[in-house]
């Protein structure tokens, strides 16, 4: 039998304790549906998440790693952009 | 070679056949492990063998209970012979191929999942407890058998084949559901057990539901298969146990 490769879906929990879903792998699946059922059956077998997101991984458009240099590299020089260079009132205490 | 022998009371041979039914055919889904189509459902049927597998473990415990003879579960798993056991005969047939096991994974789920919501209210209240565990179980159980059922039922010509070949196989082995014999008979009548017969509108209506998904044909009525509520039970069994017991059978006693 000639069989038709399975789509692959990337797989976002979110877990108990966290506030946002996090890409925590792949699965294939023939549709949603069963990916749904996948995903919850390989990633979530330990009690760790109240909700599962599944997206097509052909849905993902990636940045390419060899654009690296241009996309990431002139934020290195642009140390202002993080706040320290703040003077933190003394009432303020603790940040 | 040790073999418990069991007294068995109508209480105790109820809570045997849903254990000895639970523990076999977790034993066959954990038969997929390693040669599941592909690795997710690899996942997927021995996730679902080990809730059965749990579920078995408690009804051994709540038997042992009854017997108060100071038994394990363990005794009761590996120390009784194919005679002995009272599983209802679908969960022991071999494992067949992914058709069959998700057609019997269905069928077995779509009776189990509003027997064990009704089991729920159950005056024993060992078996109520387990019961309030297992229908969230069987829940997924039947969302997933009855998803596959339908995509492959409703798949290529080879799979559609390969499912209603399954059906036509699996369907005779689904009036040992709504078999009552004087146990079951008493065990209802106690409010133990529900009434198989109040849980067939909604295995008709689950299976109807998801037959016309899948585009598969509802087998004619036809003679129902029988026994293994009585011990009476198909070639296959005894081989199943010969290898699940093999290891107390041969190192008597022997721990992890």
């Amino acid at each position: 039998m000639a069989e038709q490769p399975m789509p692959l879906w990337e797989v976002f929990v979110r877990a108990r304790t966290g506030l946002a879903h996090r890409h925590v792998g792949s699965v294939h699946a023939p549709d949603a549906e069963m990916a749904l059922q996948a995903a919850r059956d390989t990633y979530t077998r330990r009690g760790e998440a109240i909700s599962i997101w599944v997206v097509p991984s052909s849905a993902i458009t990636a940045s390419d790693p060899a654009d690296k240099d241009s996309l990431f590299e002139p934020t290195a020089s642009k140390i202002y952009r993080h706040p320290s260079f703040y003077e933190i009132p003394e009432e303020v205490g603790h940040m | 070679m040790t073999t418990i022998r069991v007294e068995e009371t109508p209480h105790l041979t109820a809570i045997l056949r849903l254990a000895d039914t639970a523990l076999v055919l977790s034993h066959r889904l954990s038969e997929w492990c390693g040669h599941a189509p592909m690795l997710e459902e690899d996942l997927a049927l021995a996730n679902i063998a080990l809730d059965l597998l749990g579920q078995a473990r408690l009804l051994y415990q709540h038997a042992a209970e009854l017997e108060g003879k100071g038994r394990t579960e363990d005794d009761y798993a590996y120390l009784r012979d194919a005679p002995q056991f009272r599983n209802y005969l679908i969960a022991e047939l071999p494992r067949g191929d992914f058709a069959f096991t998700i057609v019997r994974q269905t069928l077995f789920s779509a009776y189990f999942h509003p027997f064990w919501r009704r089991a729920a209210n159950s005056t024993d209240r060992t078996l109520a407890a387990v019961a309030a565990k297992a229908e969230k179980e069987l829940a997924y159980h039947l969302r997933h058998a009855g998803a596959w059922l339908v995509r492959l039922g409703d798949g290529t010509e080879e799979s559609h084949r390969r499912t209603r070949e399954a059906l036509d196989a699996l369907w005779p082995y689904t009036g040992e559901f709504f078999e009552v014999d004087a146990v079951s008979r008493a065990m209802i009548e106690a409010g133990v057990l529900p009434d198989p017969e109040a849980l067939r509108p909604n295995f008709e209506e689950t299976v109807d539901r998801l037959l016309r998904e899948a585009g598969l044909p509802r087998p004619p009525a036809v003679w129902m298969q029988s026994g293994g509520l009585r011990g009476v039970h198909t070639e296959h069994l005894g081989h199943m146990l010969a290898v699940m017991q093999h290891l107390q059978r041969a190192y008597p006693g022997a721990r992890w």
